[in-house]
């Protein structure tokens, strides 16, 4: 209870706003508008997951955002070109996965660090994007939109796959070797190599993971309209960051889980549609998540200062 | 704990005081008391014949006692001459910096010590001798009437050594009263007017140098009774698992250590700080792995390339640093202790809680563990049991030989004889047990084998038993390496 009682807070802060709405815009609840706000949130769930990796193993990627564009644009121009659609998946999220292990060399193999890393990798992608591509979108073929399904079948395929990654990644970092390793390099990575973990390979595969999960969340994204813009991706990277961190991830590693991750942001993606139904501005919006960004960064400093000696 | 009680010690002008102890004997404590980092909580500190009180580094400054540590506390990226203003010039934040002063007054002080440096080098050049001269320039500059030099030739080679002698001479002859702490007896002899020496936090005497002999200092620092009672051997040791033949690593400074490790045996491991203690284990742990000589391990010759290696060939290392390198903080003590194992108690590749927890409290039970239960996060727990979660993590390994690093530093009485019965069963069970420890009584009360290290090698060899005076005479040898830095 204790130890989960950043998660448990989330989450009941999330269900206090779902209760809220309940009573007060019920109109909210009507399935098929709930059901495409889930599905645009099931990219994001995918990439906060591989964020909150990152995150607990006390690295930042902040270039996501670039390699969903990237990864999206790509994967667009494949299909474009014919290429049936489980190639073009693979091929995204190896795209995403080689963009991620970029990254993962630089910050594992020459231990620099990842913030600088990132960055320069975020601009990097986007602007050799946007010199390749102009700004023009890419129009998919027909078949690719909702993988060829009904629309409200695609929307369900996409909630369910991004929750069952979520799931398995979830249960991996409980219950896998690797992912103890992950908490272990991020509390203290010298301890964990006198433990026999090798933190610079831990460090390399969690960059590499989350590379290949944007991959994945750049396709989920394609698939929901009939044309791929080169700038879906932008910003990507500060919501993630921000709903791992509203989850109860520590920034500084070695703490938080993706229950946390999953309740962080289902609770920043609910403060727009409950601005809309309870006719509020939709100026508040920023400065809502932002607040709540706040609160969960104080409520950690808080703790972290009662918990030292 | 009591680091000092009752030290006296008096400095004249003009002249070279040697202080002097084993490991632990309250040097370094007694230097943050004179420099103002710690305050003392009894007795009376007079400088120039004013009684001082409330002694803040500040304050020590300005009575003029100057400190000069074995890693110079210089910033790096800065020159010589930003760093001496920084340390020398007084004013508000916002005044405007007078180059050519500040450049002129740093080379009369690097001439006045002898120091051919140049006031725009950046200190990160600079090699260690020199900047120890900087530091010493300071305190030059600062019109220092005490100097305290604590261990400053630890790093330096015969030339830099005698240049700095040439140094500290001259301030001697300047009227300065030095504080010289080393444990070198032969610069002792070359250079201080008289010693102090320091044992368990207290003076055990002050002498003129020139009425002293080597084994008169010996003698009194290690002139201690063994207060404490140690769990005896039971049986003779069993057959040699490591077998080390010359074992050298170039980047540590291990070298030519040839020495047999039988299964039942505890072997000690003395030498002053810096002897290579801690580093040979590094080695055999595959940390700096070997580049010379070679290691069997059952007879059979291995290499040892990394810590993983040395797991799985059966060697465990608990280091000297808990809250560093052992205990993961935040981390419950059941996973602290299952790190090292994962893929032999959980051989399906899935982690199950149950089985966790069952294997921690076991060794919460048999290691008589105090804590909230196997959830508790290994930074609620005091050191001693901090520690027995480190070794735990270490048995689970199920070794055949265990490394320990000062296994009792900072642990409190109870907890320590406790660590000693533990430690003696392990070898019992018939684990090879290598402990280096820098507590003299623990290595004589427990060790079957005391081994003497002494810059980087295996000085000697002593059977258990042995008298402090044999190993304190052995750790500090007669130095005949110098400029392994």
């Amino acid at each position: 209870m204790k130890r989960h009682f950043r998660e448990l807070s989330v989450t009941a802060t999330l269900l206090l706003v779902l209760l809220g709405m309940a009573v007060f815009a019920p109109a909210f609840f009507q399935p098929q508008p709930l059901l495409s706000l889930v599905t645009r949130e099931a990219p994001t769930l995918i990439v906060a997951c591989g964020m909150a990796l990152v995150i607990i193993c006390r690295q930042i990627d902040i270039s996501v955002g670039s390699q969903f564009s990237v990864c999206g644009i790509g994967a667009g121009l494949l299909a474009a070109r014919g290429w049936p659609l489980p190639l073009v998946i693979g091929a995204a999220v190896g795209l995403g996965a080689v963009l991620g292990a970029i990254n993962g060399w630089l910050v594992a193999g020459l231990r620099l660090p990842s913030i600088v890393v990132t960055l320069a990798t975020m601009v990097t992608l986007r602007q050799g994007l946007n010199l390749g591509q102009q700004g023009a979108f890419v129009n998919l073929p027909d078949r690719v939109q909702w993988f060829g399904l009904s629309q409200s079948a695609g929307q369900w395929v996409l909630v369910l796959c991004s929750l069952a990654v979520l799931a398995a990644l979830g249960l991996a970092l409980r219950h896998w070797p690797a992912g103890r390793q992950v908490y272990a390099v991020g509390s203290n990575a010298e301890a964990a190599r006198l433990a026999g973990i090798r933190p610079q390979w831990v460090t390399f595969l969690v960059f590499v993971l989350l590379g290949a999960l944007t991959g994945l969340a750049a396709i989920m994204n394609v698939v929901q309209s009939p044309q791929v813009q080169p700038l879906a991706g932008a910003g990507l990277e500060l919501k993630v960051i921000a709903a791992v961190v509203v989850g109860g991830v520590a920034i500084a590693g070695g703490r938080g889980n993706l229950w946390g991750a999953f309740a962080g942001l289902l609770l920043l993606a609910c403060v727009s549609p409950a601005l809309t139904h309870l006719h509020i501005e939709a100026y508040w919006e920023k400065a809502i998540q932002g607040a709540i960004i706040l609160l969960a960064v104080v409520a950690d400093g808080v703790r972290q200062r009662r918990s030292e000696p | 704990m009591r680091a000092l009680r009752g030290v006296d010690f008096d400095l004249a002008a003009g002249e070279v005081h040697a202080l002097l102890g084993e490991n632990g004997a309250g040097k370094s404590t007694l230097i943050k008391v004179v420099t103002g980092a710690h305050a003392p909580d009894a007795g009376e500190i007079t400088v120039a014949g004013r009684m001082v009180h409330g002694l803040t580094p500040t304050l020590a400054q300005q009575l003029g006692i100057a400190c000069i540590y074995q890693q110079p506390a210089l910033f790096p990226d800065l020159t010589v001459a930003e760093n001496i203003g920084l340390r020398l010039e007084h004013g508000g934040t916002a005044r405007r910096i007078d180059w050519p002063a500040r450049r002129a007054r740093t080379a009369d002080l690097l001439a006045r010590v002898g120091a051919r440096i140049d006031p725009e080098a950046e200190v990160s050049e600079l090699s260690m001798p020199e900047q120890q001269l900087v530091e010493i320039a300071c305190a030059v500059g600062a019109g220092a009437r005490i100097v305290i030099m604590d261990e400053p030739t630890a790093s330096l080679t015969q030339r830099e050594q005698g240049r700095l002698f040439t140094v500290v001479r001259e301030l001697r002859a300047a009227g300065v009263g030095v504080v010289y702490i080393s444990h070198r007896l032969e610069e002792i002899f070359a250079l201080a007017d008289r010693v102090t020496v320091l044992r368990d936090g207290a003076s055990v005497g002050t002498h003129p140098v020139a009425a002293m002999k080597e084994a008169d200092l010996i003698k009194l620092m290690v002139g201690r009774e063994v207060a404490q009672l140690y769990p005896p051997a039971e049986a003779p040791p069993g057959d040699v698992v490591l077998d080390l033949k010359a074992l050298g690593c170039t980047a540590s400074g291990v070298r030519d250590v040839t020495l047999e490790l039988r299964t039942g045996e505890i072997f000690g491991l003395a030498g002053l700080v810096g002897a290579g203690r801690t580093e040979l284990a590094r080695v055999l742990f595959g940390l700096t792995p070997a580049d010379r000589g070679e290691i069997r391990l059952n007879g059979r010759r291995v290499v040892i390339p990394s810590p993983r290696q040395a797991i799985e060939l059966g060697i465990a290392y608990v280091p000297e640093d808990r809250r560093r390198h052992g205990v993961i903080l935040e981390m419950p003590i059941a996973q602290n202790m299952t790190m090292a194992v994962h893929r032999t108690i959980f051989p399906r590749g899935w982690l199950r809680d149950d089985a966790e927890e069952a294997l921690a409290l076991d060794f919460v039970r048999t290691l008589a563990v105090k804590c909230a239960g196997p959830d508790a996060p290994g930074g609620t727990l005091s050191g001693g049991n901090q520690q027995k979660v480190s070794l735990a993590r270490w048995l689970a390994t199920k070794p055949r030989v265990l490394i320990l690093d000062e296994p009792t530093q900072g642990v409190d009485v109870g907890a320590k004889s406790e660590i000693h019965k533990i430690i003696r069963r392990l070898a019992k069970d018939g684990l090879a047990v290598l402990m280096i420890s820098s507590d003299l009584p623990e290595v004589l009360g427990m060790s079957d084998r005391i081994g003497v290290m002494r810059g980087g090698a295996l000085a000697t060899v002593l059977p258990g038993g042995s008298d402090a005076h044999t190993v304190m005479a052995a750790a500090l040898g007669q130095e005949t390496n110098k400029g392994a830095a």
